[in-house]
């Protein structure tokens, strides 16, 4: 079936493409992008001026919680949470239960994307068994099943000698190392950023220092092996120092901030409601310092891309003390709207470089066909509505969990509908216009 | 002068104005006249429900805030966590809403986790008295460390206080630095700089690794209790290197004010964090405010339960 969507903003980064363009879809593929193309047989959609097309959504960081955690989120859930936030594609960590340490879990994981056909899922493999940091996992056979990137998620690679292996080990299937940068014992017991409100509050730190110490650790290792390291979730200025200086050096590092990081800081923990648990992720909200250094780091370059660290849990596990409540919030389901408010609006990046952080490059880090609207590529499209008023409803969200930080916030930006294969998977019926796409 | 508190919880110090404070601390004034009568009971809170629900051991709060309830004429009872239904596994919000089921006026509450009143808080409509959050504030103890020096000093204003201790686990640190900057107190906050809290700075209070200096000219001399407990790791070499360097003796008190006074939250580490000589001597004002805690949590309790307007009320 063919599909030609007429007349809407394409910025597609990759083919260098910002403008008003025809989008004709052949068969699940991109088979041309051009100005006035001919219908020929095509069901034509006319798509409002207000929209932009632009490649897929790629959200490089999630936890589908699937095997072994199903009341938090499972893949269906996941996936559907992900198409209503734009995401044609995520990649998930490995540490669900058991471990996604070996093909059988890869496999299962992937199975059960296929029968929720939602967005594509794109598992990370175990570095280390159990990701106990011991003993390598069977990263050729995760590959060989699918895996795209390794990474002890959740906890750091336990030793410099296995990190140093590791880059060694899956640099041969130019597979990156994607690295939760934490030293555990300056973490300790932390539960929030170290500094004025965590202190204030009774709430044991957890100082930036943490996670710069292991930065840097792993940029020396990309160094001396010559594989590609890859920083998730980066909170602290000093890390994003040390990234500069490594990429100046022409070190294989790229880093990804989440939108929590770029928008909040530690002073969330004390109002407008005191230890509300909604605020409680690792790593922890910091400092204006560090988030006014991660936004720079948006706008020169420096951040490769935003990813959201979806971390569902269930209502009653975040209904705890503050010292017992889970780490972690969801994002699928907000990120683009809190860029377009917090990033596009307000003039600090541009559209095409919005895509670059949101598809281009996580696809390009992961070594993945994706992220353009090149002719033959995967029909993977994402429809904005930039102008679109949205008030974040957490009662309202496809993911199974509604643990976010941004609950009531009015923002300016969503996503209209989102395309996968050529197939409509999701059309948001508050976007003026977006029904024609169905 | 104002009458009544404006919320129905005492979480922190943080929440109060200076005015409150004032009128929790005459208040206790009239409190304290009622434990010197023969018959040491007024009907104030008769028909009044009040749990005293500790999750954490404590011998001195407890007793305190049972002895003033029962001088109220409330009803009290009190719940060990170690007895409760926690130990089967209960969240702290269902055991919190079995009790709110059951009425109560008020809740006084010590937890080990800070931000657990506040939580409370949220969930009940009993009023909520924090005994104790963590590392997060103990307001009482604050209270009733005023109404001790205001008793010597007849001010807080203007008063050079030094604490000194454990600074960084300490909630009694957290509610007296509130307390006494809101009343216009001098504090200084001195021990290693691996127990000094980030940011203290920021809340007006000044910090120095000299106690020479922290104790120089002190009206008030408060120490802190080193509390190994909530200590992971080391924070400092030994229990004998900590006296030798911030232990408070009879030498190192010379350079207070001769009217100095000496305070100290209890439990004390005697030859840690203060000589015996210290604790025993003359400036120590420890006993008094043990016995003005009863005074200081009485008053809390009668304006939390509506004080004299909800009398005339009823």
């Amino acid at each position: 079936m063919k599909r030609l969507l007429k007349g809407g903003r394409v910025v597609d980064p990759a083919n260098g493409r910002d403008g008003i363009f025809d989008v004709l879809i052949d068969d699940g593929r991109i088979a041309r992008v051009g100005k006035g193309l001919s219908a020929d047989g095509a069901q034509v959609v006319e798509i409002p001026a207000a929209f932009v097309i632009t490649p897929g959504l790629f959200d490089m960081h999630v936890h589908l919680r699937e095997p072994g955690q199903e009341h938090k989120e499972t893949v269906a859930t996941g996936t559907a949470a992900a198409v209503a936030g734009g995401f044609t594609a995520v990649a998930c960590m490995p540490n669900t239960s058991p471990i996604n340490d070996n093909a059988g879990v890869t496999e299962y994981i992937l199975q059960k994307a296929a029968q929720a056909n939602l967005a594509r899922v794109y598992p990370i493999g175990a570095v280390s068994k159990g990701s106990n940091g011991d003993q390598l996992a069977d990263i050729a056979e995760l590959r060989a099943a699918g895996c795209v990137g390794i990474s002890d998620d959740g906890r750091p690679v336990k030793t410099a000698l296995l990190m140093r292996r590791a880059l060694e080990y899956a640099g041969m299937f130019n597979l990156p190392v994607l690295e939760h940068c934490e030293e555990p014992s300056l973490k300790g017991e932390g539960v929030a950023h170290e500094g004025y409100y965590a202190s204030t509050l009774g709430l044991r730190g957890i100082p930036g220092a943490a996670e710069a110490i292991m930065v840097q650790r792993d940029i020396a290792l990309a160094e001396m092996t010559g594989a590609a390291v890859h920083i998730c979730h980066m909170s602290a200025a000093t890390s994003l120092r040390a990234v500069r200086e490594g990429k100046n050096h022409g070190v294989r590092v790229t880093c990804e901030v989440a939108p929590h990081h770029f928008t909040l800081t530690d002073e969330s923990l004390a109002a407008p409601v005191s230890y509300d648990t909604n605020m409680k992720m690792n790593p922890p909200l910091r400092a204006s310092v560090d988030r006014d250094e991660m936004l720079k780091g948006i706008v020169d370059g420096s951040v490769d891309a935003i990813a959201t660290d979806h971390a569902p849990h269930h209502y009653d596990e975040k209904k705890m003390e503050f010292d017992l409540a889970p780490f972690g919030i969801v994002g699928l389901e907000t990120c683009i709207s809190i860029c377009f408010d917090r990033l596009v609006h307000p003039g600090h990046i541009s559209l095409t470089r919005l895509v670059e952080l949101l598809s281009t490059n996580p696809a390009k880090i992961l070594n993945i066909a994706a992220g353009s609207l090149s002719e033959g590529a995967v029909a993977d499209i994402t429809l904005l509505a930039p102008d679109m008023a949205v008030v974040v409803d957490p009662a309202k969200f496809r993911s199974k969990a509604r643990n976010t930080p941004f609950g009531g916030w009015q923002l300016k930006g969503g996503v209209a509908a989102t395309i996968i294969g050529g197939r409509t998977v999701y059309v948001n019926e508050a976007a003026a216009g977006a029904e024609a796409l169905r | 002068m104002i009458s009544k508190l404006r919320h129905k919880d005492l979480l922190g110090i943080a929440d109060l104005t200076p005015d409150e404070i004032l009128l929790i601390l005459e208040t206790a004034e009239a409190m304290r006249e009622i434990g010197e009568r023969p018959i040491k009971k007024v009907p104030a809170l008769r028909g009044k429900t009040v749990v005293n629900l500790f999750f954490e051991a404590s011998t001195r709060t407890r007793t305190s805030f049972e002895i003033a309830e029962k001088r109220l004429s409330a009803d009290t009872l009190n719940i060990a966590a170690g007895t409760s239904s926690v130990v089967k596994g209960e969240t702290l919000v269902d055991t919190a809403l079995n009790l709110e089921a059951m009425a109560p006026d008020m809740i006084v509450v010590r937890h080990a986790h800070s931000g657990a009143c506040h939580m409370l808080s949220r969930i009940c409509k009993a009023g909520i008295i924090n005994a104790g959050d963590g590392m997060h504030e103990h307001p009482t103890q604050a209270l009733l460390d005023a109404f001790t020096i205001r008793e010597h000093k007849k001010r807080i204003a203007g008063l050079k206080v030094a604490i000194i201790g454990d600074l960084l686990h300490s909630r009694v640190l957290r509610s007296n630095v509130q307390l006494l900057t809101k009343l216009g107190a001098e504090v200084w906050a001195s021990g290693p700089p691996t127990l000094m809290p980030p940011g203290i700075g920021r809340e007006g209070v000044r910090t120095t690794t000299s106690v020479d200096e922290a104790v120089e000219g002190a009206d008030v001399v408060m120490l802190l209790r080193m509390q190994l407990e909530r200590m992971q790791g080391a924070f400092f070499p030994s229990l004998r290197e900590y006296f030798s360097v911030f232990g408070m003796t009879h030498e190192r008190l010379r350079r207070a004010k001769d009217d100095v006074i000496i305070m100290h939250p209890g439990p004390m580490n005697r030859g840690v964090e203060i000589d015996s000589d210290v604790a025993d001597g003359p400036y120590s004002v420890i006993l008094e405010q043990v016995a003005n805690g009863v005074a200081v949590r009485m008053a809390v309790l009668y304006l939390l339960a509506g004080g004299a307007e909800h009398e005339a009320a009823a």
